[in-house]
């Protein structure tokens, strides 16, 4: 095993990471474009895997724009029990409760490897059990799109879910009766998949907006119902009245005001917890007061970010995927709310990419230790709960980065010696805002004056640890298995961390 | 039909607290947090029945996250409650 | 001079855990209403356990006692206040000598205060006798009870209590103690909350109570002086010492003559003032 650049043993056979930044001495690798021939109308899948001869060890792709109402994923998992194929590995960017029908084919190793940006549910239990033969990877959004584009993932075959279809094969996610948003995270596999194959329920004669283009598609191929809409949502939208969480929310904006971040022109974005819904909701105040507008706001989006966007608080809205109904229609009915694909999402090779443009971001954690590293992928437990996202991508390329997190809860403390499982560098982090006290990373030395005259609680991390330990008392460190079952590759290709398995 | 009182609930960062009338002192525990906390837990409950100077009795802990001061507290509140103890 | 009490039940470990988060200028642990006749011990064994392992900075402990068999359960040398609830002058001469006695034999350091709550229409009668006894240094207005006693429906508009609100005031205000307006019942209606506040802060209340964390915001925020108080406060104070460096006696601000009481109020508004952060 080698040490890498946050202090992680990883297997001696990958690359290590460096830093957040190593990748800026790389060279950007692109391999080259798959190309498609005139898009032909099929029946069905069993038609698909008959024509493009799909066998044994082949990688399928996904994206995870349905998330728990998600039809396709489990389709085609049932055609490739009824064909009794082996060794595939499977490529959806996320994985939800609703996946739960794949953990046969890991157990009778028809899947045998999984590569993915978010896994939650049976499934990940199932992974963290040890059933899945190879190890899980697990990517950023911006680095899977990397991955595939430089031939690091390679997809045989890419399945794209689209709520309509027209005659020429043309595809989105937003016209149709099972509308799920726009498509950004399948780009780079319509892109450079060997073969694109669109499943929807819907075909039109003409779309109001082109996603996937038609000259870039192989098949089509229409089913009863492609995903359940209301399956996208992913909580409530309502605002939490958790004192607790709106003491943080709070505190978060009256962070932004001290270090002037929010002007006119400046860019945001942030997630779709109830922590986030809540410091929408004073920004939104804040701008209110001030008659501020904004630059543009970007990432998932959820009904509260629409509210911003459509009470004209910003001016543009970068939408990479719908968390809610209500961003799917704004997204369908406003010009000003754009579709923002993987790659110009957080690609850390795209010049340009919109989360290098973030003035500031607002990110969640499970935990967060000593060192400022955050962990997103494992649970106190050490069960698999998620995974990076955009949260690494965002977090080095936003000039602001700020974590929002309890100290605590039942007991169990959030501000660690050490995390588990390093998602996303120290490095990368700015500032951590709990209830009981605001940190901001020591080599800020600018926030730090900044803050100097600052109302807020502003403490070190280390106290923010002793705090912590003085009220729940000192936990005992959970013991792992030896054996690693995943990987977590950082935006770059790099190794930044392994997930073991969970002790029986 | 063994004489036993409660004290506390099974809310978030509370503990439910079954003090029953038995030989000897013994403790059990269930906890949402019995990996990181469980040998925390039995010490203060330990160091509580000794302070009450309890005896002959079992003691059931079924604990949802309570920091010490809560467990302390339960624990007085159930063995005040089965009466052994003038406390 | 307090803004904000928070009312917490005493036996829920989950809301006093969090006591010190949520910025109120005191927190009341109640062992009356909040807690079910059946779970007093253990409220009682609770609250003291609490009180043991943690150190309040910054905010008042204050227990509502339900009985005064409550006090040495729960006396102890971080206890600063004591609410009496349906506060008459018999209970306070008793409670006051509880207490004499139990500082006393735990040689507590120092004097713990009293928030007289009342809720009656005699104690609302009595209100001026009740600010002037000792320890007592609040008075708080039990609106809903005092409704039930005068058999009529509390309401938003609040026309049943306006009398009731005026007695605290003037007692409170005659005793140079605070006057705590009656909780907001009504959690979820913000708007109302704000409405409440602005009336009984016009009234002369300095402090309301809560019965949920998130109605402290607007409470603190209410009971400050305004900008437009703060602003003419300070011209006042700079006025005032140019006023004494020129050996004058007499001074104006924004043309009209300045006389002692203005002064008072004025260096009373900038105390108010310290500490909070500006919008």
């Amino acid at each position: 095993m080698i040490k890498n650049g946050v202090g992680r043993w990883i297997p001696k056979s990958y690359t290590p990471f460096v830093s957040d930044d190593d990748f800026k001495s790389k060279k950007r690798k692109q391999v080259k474009k798959a190309s498609s021939g005139e898009t032909i109308f099929l029946q069905s899948l069993s038609e698909v895997f008959n024509k493009l001869n799909i066998k044994d060890g082949m990688t399928l792709s996904f994206h995870h724009h349905y998330r728990n109402g998600d039809h396709l994923l489990n389709m085609v998992a049932k055609e490739i029990v009824k064909r009794n194929l082996k060794n595939i590995t499977l490529a959806p960017s996320g994985i939800f409760p609703v996946h739960e029908p794949i953990i046969p084919l890991l157990l009778n190793k028809n899947v045998t490897q999984i590569v993915t940006n978010y896994v939650s549910g049976p499934v990940a239990e199932s992974i963290s059990r040890g059933d899945l033969e190879k190890v899980l990877i697990m990517d950023t959004h911006g680095g899977r799109a990397r991955a595939i584009e430089a031939g690091d993932l390679n997809i045989d075959i890419a399945f794209i879910a689209a709520s309509a279809v027209d005659k020429k094969g043309n595809a989105n996610g937003v016209d149709g009766k099972n509308p799920c948003g726009p498509l950004g995270y399948i780009i780079p596999d319509v892109l450079y998949a060997k073969h694109k194959v669109v499943v929807t329920d819907t075909i039109v004669s003409s779309l109001t907006t082109t996603e996937i283009n038609g000259n870039d598609v192989d098949y089509v191929v229409t089913v009863n119902a492609i995903g359940d809409s209301s399956g996208i949502e992913t909580g409530t939208t309502q605002m939490t009245r958790d004192p607790v969480q709106l003491k943080i929310a709070r505190d978060t904006v009256r962070l932004l005001k001290d270090l002037d971040v929010i002007q006119n022109g400046f860019s945001f974005q942030t997630g779709a917890g109830a922590t986030s819904i809540a410091v929408s909701h004073y920004l939104k105040d804040e701008m209110e007061k001030r008659q501020l507008k904004g630059r543009f706001v970007s990432g998932g989006i959820t009904a509260k970010i629409v509210e911003l966007f459509e009470s004209s608080y910003f001016a543009e809205l970068y939408d990479v995927q719908s968390f809610d109904l209500t961003a799917v229609n704004s997204y369908k009915n406003n010009q000003k709310h754009h579709f923002m694909d993987a790659s110009l999402y957080a690609n850390p090779f795209e010049p340009n990419n919109i989360a290098r443009q973030l003035d500031v971001v607002i990110l969640g954690a499970a935990e967060v230790d000593l060192d400022f590293n955050v962990n997103v992928t494992t649970s106190s437990t050490h069960q698999l709960i998620g995974g990076s996202g955009g949260h690494s991508d965002t977090a080095y390329e936003a000039k602001l980065t700020v974590i929002t997190t309890n100290l605590f809860k039942s007991r169990i403390p959030f501000i660690r010696q050490r995390v588990q499982t390093v998602s996303t560098p120290g490095s990368s982090v700015d500032v951590v805002v709990t209830e009981r006290g605001i940190a901001i990373n020591p080599k800020r030395t600018d926030l730090i004056e900044k803050l100097k005259d600052s109302q807020l609680n502003i403490v070190t991390i280390d106290e923010l640890y002793q705090l912590v330990t003085q009220i729940t008392g000192q936990p005992k460190s959970i013991s792992t298995s030896d054996k690693i079952i995943g990987l977590i590759r950082y935006r770059d290709g790099t190794i930044i961390d392994t997930i073991r398995e969970v002790k029986k | 039909m063994k004489i036993f009182r409660t004290a506390g609930s099974y809310e978030s960062n509370d503990c439910l607290v079954t003090v029953t009338k038995a030989d000897g002192l013994t403790i059990e525990i269930e906890s949402v947090v019995f990996e990181e906390f469980g040998d925390q837990i039995y010490a203060v409950a330990l160091e509580t029945l000794k302070q009450l100077k309890a005896t002959n009795m079992h003691v059931h802990i079924k604990d949802k996250g309570a920091l010490d001061y809560t467990i302390r507290a339960r624990i007085k509140t159930a063995v005040k409650r089965l009466g052994d103890i003038r406390a | 001079m307090r803004k904000s009490l928070l009312f917490i039940p005493a036996n829920q470990p989950g809301m006093l855990q969090n006591v010190d988060i949520f910025q109120a200028d005191g927190i009341i642990f109640d062992l009356e209403d909040a807690v079910h006749l059946t779970e007093k011990d253990a409220a009682r064994d609770l609250l003291k356990s609490f009180f043991n392992s943690v150190e309040l900075k910054d905010v008042e402990a204050i227990v509502r006692i339900h009985h005064l068999d409550d006090i040495p359960a729960i006396i102890n040398p971080r206890l600063d206040t004591i609410c009496l609830p349906k506060a008459d002058l018999e209970g306070l001469k008793k409670l006051n000598r509880a207490l004499s006695t139990y500082e006393r034999k735990y040689r507590l350091s120092k004097k713990i205060g009293v928030i007289a709550l009342i809720e009656t229409p005699e104690s609302i009668l009595n209100a001026l006798a009740i600010a002037k006894a000792p320890r007592v240094n609040g008075i708080l207005l039990g609106g809903e009870d005092l409704s039930t006693s005068l058999h009529v429906m509390r309401t938003v508009e609040g026309k049943e209590i306006e009398f009731a609100r005026n007695m605290v005031i003037y007692a409170a205000k005659s005793a140079e103690i605070d006057a705590i307006d009656t909780p907001f019942t009504n959690v979820e209606d913000n708007k109302g909350l704000e409405t409440d506040i602005l009336h009984a802060k016009a009234l002369g209340m300095n402090a309301k109570a809560c019965i949920h964390p998130n109605q402290i915001e607007l409470v603190n925020r209410l009971f400050m002086p305004s900008l437009t108080e703060i602003e003419f406060a300070k011209k006042v104070v700079i006025a005032m010492e140019n006023a004494e460096k020129q050996g004058l006696g007499a001074f104006t601000v924004d043309g009209k003559m300045v006389d002692q009481p203005v002064i008072t109020r004025a260096l009373q508004v900038l105390k108010a003032s310290e500490g909070y952060e500006d919008d």
